[in-house]
């Protein structure tokens, strides 16, 4: 590489070939400890990062999710007042979309997607470690109301305007609620981006296109939708942003405002949002069948396309969550039409996966048990959302329970089960142990019939009358039955994935070691040693067939001879290449954190206010300036590792880009 | 990838990826389709807004001033080209020739930002359209505002990149450079700061008939304007190797991107706000 960077200008001929040195920049070199955590750029342990948090805020919008289901266990109850009512709703929503479906999904295509395509990192490692920073300081703007005066955000996920607008709701919580998503809209795109060109362009030699795993496929398509979808609702919050703080007319109908232009720009968004949560599931479940049925998948590419079909179709349905604002024939009837079509990329997906399993020689471990669970309640969810296109029966489900029972069947039978799906079938890649058949059984029946047990009666009540977003009922609504059921069964779901969490726990610690392969799989991922070494690869792989690691297995003569040349190619470049770790992504999201402080929560009113306002957010904007400045001109230099030599002293060398 | 060392650096293939594209430029693509979204958003909002004004709602072509934006908008769009060029003259190495370019878009995209603030002053103070008491200034506001907000990211980019340029090739042997570059955009801010200033305080006073006032009342910022540019002139005649060079032509041509994605924009924002006004 010497060569190819040696730098040419006019000022000298003179090419200088010693190791640029940085007086004042720090290379973090720690491996262990707080500080290798805090400046990693590792994307298996940002990967970690991403899903012990998403963990975490899961268990907080389950206990939010009880607390409303107790409320609402029987007529009149007074466990939550109206008020906290509406924020347990508020929060359970936007932390279940936004800090545990996303990051966990986000988990995978960290851990996973590089380690599919053959790649030994992200292409921007440091981009990666500031998506995760940045994650991490939305979401803790987004809770920062649980411990203040105005309380948690409490205008509903979908923070619909003018409900939203100061007149309404004038404390900081909104505040909090607009400059958080705004946040976690930063961290989602920057992550993307960083995705779409490590799959564009960093994959192993003979990795064609048609040859990425469906997971990896599935990132690509998620990621594009953030990246294309998310300006839409930075828009709308900048507006709302902009109406709350400097009093501007965007939804002011008094100034010809019109709220109806906040439902657009947020279902706009919030559409894709829907497939950004089920297309990576839908990846996870195309690896998990196959592996289990011991067959390829039938028909990858036409689950490819599908994946494609839907991603596109995601961005013309908007309207089908408003045909009861007066969307006018016309619109309604094309918004319907376009809904019912994307049922149909979404069930040839299905009959791809019978096809998988038909005929397979089927082997009921537990991945394969969340995997065949999310085909069956994401296909029962797929009949009620069939249901809801049909805008006449729609303004009849409207607002009621049945949408409830609907979404709950897409979100957590589908998206859940599948992420749950992968953590069982990823567990020995990542951690070399193996989850008990025993225990990871039980919690999946456990888990399933808690959640059928939840929300099948959903259905019911909402056909019922039974409204949305109301925090108690009379009783004689005919609703008590179907309530109580539902909140029996919410417990038995809370045990379920108490039990869950705590077996993974219980393995990550004393759970059965397992070798290299241990579901005999077919993806490159399982190629590697577990858990996988900090390079991935000792030797880029040569990809010749679509299942690549199969083919390696059932060659392995030809491939230890290509191995071999292209390891001897590789050190005589001077070996593995790492990339430097920095402290500059994680200073910059504190930066951030203080920025969004000074935004949204310090108020202006009382006397030192507006100063104190000012000035935190310009001192929040000048460290997280510094520090961008910083870690540019740090550079993306790096330092060589050989293998073979078993972690010697790594030799640092001269800058790479 | 494995590491295909190659002699030349080519600025249009990149053997270490897949596609042959290098990354930044590939990420840079990517971005540019993500605010192509945002900026749709906001433009929309304006257009819609535009066909349903509310009674008392002001008529824009009482407010606007098309020879100031045409000229501002030819001023931007002529910076693209100097853009071109400074992309041009780094991937053939010539880094005496890609800062000047860099200097005068710089410039240019100051003259646009100079523009738009005079604009923005007038139709605050003069047509008495705010931010706050029309739905047209609210939407007005965000999106030129929005769009200025990029012009100004686009010269600091530029700016960083222009000192990024003197970093010396032998640190060890220049162990100020660091300190030297804090004290480059110091002189940039000033710069920059002081000429918009001035230059707009000279227009206001020629239209108030007060210019005779204009030495006497401005003579402290005058100052501190020809202090700051003989400032930079001597900072940018440090002579010796520079860590800088071809192998960064694809760190210039993806800040090119940005500068010429928004100057696009403008264009659409040009044709949907102003010029739509006057059919």
């Amino acid at each position: 590489m010497h060569d190819a960077l040696a730098k040419k200008t006019d000022f000298t001929a003179e090419e200088h070939q010693a190791p640029a040195k940085h007086l004042v920049l720090w290379r973090p070199a720690a491996k262990t400890g707080l500080i290798s955590w805090l400046t990693t750029v590792d994307h298996k342990r940002i990967g970690f990062l991403y899903g012990i948090s998403a963990l975490f805020f899961f268990l907080v919008g389950g206990t939010e999710a009880l607390l409303i289901r107790l409320q609402l266990a029987v007529p009149n109850n007074t466990v939550l007042t109206a008020q906290q009512y509406n924020m347990m709703f508020t929060m359970h929503g936007t932390t279940m979309i936004f800090l545990a479906i996303m990051p966990l999904s986000a988990a995978f295509f960290n851990f996973i997607m590089p380690l599919q395509i053959g790649a030994r990192d992200v292409a921007f490692p440091r981009l990666n470690a500031f998506s995760y920073w940045t994650f991490l300081v939305g979401a803790i703007i987004i809770n920062l109301g649980w411990f203040m005066k105005d309380g948690p955000p409490n205008g509903g996920w979908f923070g619909y305007t003018p409900l939203t607008t100061k007149a309404f709701i004038p404390g900081h919580s909104i505040d909090m609620w607009v400059m958080g998503l705004q946040l976690l809209g930063v961290a989602s795109i920057a992550a993307s981006l960083n995705f779409i060109i490590t799959i564009i362009n960093m994959r192993a030699p003979g990795m064609t296109m048609m040859r990425l795993p469906v997971f990896t496929w599935m990132t690509l398509f998620t990621s594009f939708l953030i990246v294309l979808a998310f300006p839409a609702i930075t828009i709308a919050l900048v507006e709302l942003m902009m109406d709350r703080l400097f009093g501007t007319n965007f939804f002011e109908v008094s100034n010809g405002g019109m709220p109806i232009l906040w439902q657009h720009l947020f279902w706009v968004f919030g559409h894709p949002e829907v497939y950004i949560l089920i297309l990576p599931a839908m990846g996870i479940i195309s690896e998990i069948l196959p592996t289990f049925a011991r067959k390829p998948l039938f028909g990858y590419p036409i689950v490819v396309f599908s994946g494609a079909s839907i991603g596109f179709l995601g961005f013309a349905v908007w309207s089908h969550h408003m045909f009861t604002t007066g969307l006018g024939t016309m619109a309604t009837a094309a918004f319907a039409l376009a809904t019912m079509a994307i049922a149909v990329p979404t069930g040839v997906k299905i009959f791809n996966w019978i096809g998988t399993l038909w005929g397979g020689h089927l082997q009921m471990r537990t991945p394969m048990m969340f995997a065949l669970g999310f085909v069956w309640l994401f296909m029962f969810g797929g009949f009620s959302g069939i249901m809801h296109s049909a805008a006449p029966a729609d303004a009849q489900q409207h607002d009621s329970y049945f949408v409830v029972a609907h979404f709950h069947y897409v979100l957590i039978g589908g998206s859940l089960f599948a992420l749950l799906a992968g953590i069982h079938y990823w567990f020995p890649l990542m951690f070399g142990r193996k989850v008990s058949e025993f225990w990871g059984k039980l919690s999946f029946w456990i888990i399933f019939v808690g959640f059928n047990t939840t929300f099948f009666p959903m259905h019911f009540l909402g056909l019922n009358g039974m409204p949305r977003r109301t925090f108690t009922y009379d009783a004689n609504m005919g609703w008590n039955s179907g309530n109580l059921i539902a909140t029996i069964g919410a417990l038995i779901l809370g045990v379920g994935i108490g039990i869950y969490f705590s077996v993974m726990i219980y393995t990550y610690f004393k759970g059965e070691r397992v070798g290299r392969d241990v579901w005999d799989a077919r993806t490159l991922e399982w190629s590697l040693p577990n858990p996988p070494p900090e390079y991935n690869f000792a030797v880029i792989p040569t990809v010749h067939a679509r299942d690549g690691w199969w083919y390696e297995k059932h060659h392995q003569a030809e491939i230890e001879k290509e191995k071999a040349a292209h390891a001897q190619a590789e050190a005589s470049h001077g070996g593995i290449h790492m990339p430097f770790q920095s402290i500059y992504p994680f200073f910059a999201a504190v930066g951030i954190l203080i920025m969004a402080v000074g935004v949204a929560v310090i108020d202006p009113n009382p006397a030192p206010g507006i100063h104190l306002k000012l000035g935190t957010t310009f001192v929040g904007f000048a460290i997280m300036f510094a520090n961008i400045y910083l870690w540019s001109l740090e550079g993306a230099d790096g330092y060589h590792i050989h293998p073979d030599e078993e972690h010697a002293e790594p030799k640092k060398q001269e800058a790479h880009k | 990838m494995s590491s295909d060392a190659t002699a030349a650096i080519d600025p249009h293939h990149d053997a270490t990826t897949s596609t042959g594209i290098p990354n930044k430029k590939l990420i840079m693509w990517a971005f540019l389709a993500s605010d192509c979204m945002f900026f749709a958003c906001l433009i929309s909002t304006h257009l819609i807004y535009r066909l349903h004004p509310p009674p008392g709602n002001p008529d824009p072509r009482e407010i606007f001033n098309p020879p100031l934006t045409s000229f501002s908008t030819f001023i931007l769009l002529m910076s693209s080209l100097l853009m071109a060029l400074a992309v041009n003259a780094i991937q053939r190495g010539n880094v005496r020739s890609m800062r000047h370019m860099l200097l005068g878009t710089i410039m240019f995209g100051c003259i646009f930002l100079t523009c738009q603030v005079y604009e923005f002053t007038d139709f605050v103070q003069d047509k008495h359209m705010t931010i706050t008491n029309c739905i047209l200034g609210s939407t007005f506001f965000t999106l030129t505002g929005t769009h200025g907000c990029h012009v100004a990211i686009g010269v600091l980019w530029l700016t960083l990149m222009y000192i990024r340029s003197f970093q010396p090739a032998d640190v060890e042997a220049n162990r100020l450079w660091f300190g030297k570059s804090l004290l480059h955009i110091a002189g940039f801010v000033a710069a920059i700061g002081l000429s918009m200033y001035l230059i707009l305080d000279f227009v206001h006073m020629a239209q108030a008939g007060t210019l005779s006032k204009f030495l006497g009342h401005d003579a402290l910022p005058i100052a501190g304007a020809i202090a700051s540019y003989v400032g930079l002139n001597l900072l940018a005649r440090s002579r010796g190797a520079v860590d800088f060079g071809e192998a960064n032509a694809i760190d210039v041509e993806s800040m090119g991107l940005y500068w010429h994605f928004v100057d696009i924009v403008w264009i659409v924002i040009f044709t949907a706000v102003y010029l739509l006004e006057y059919i």
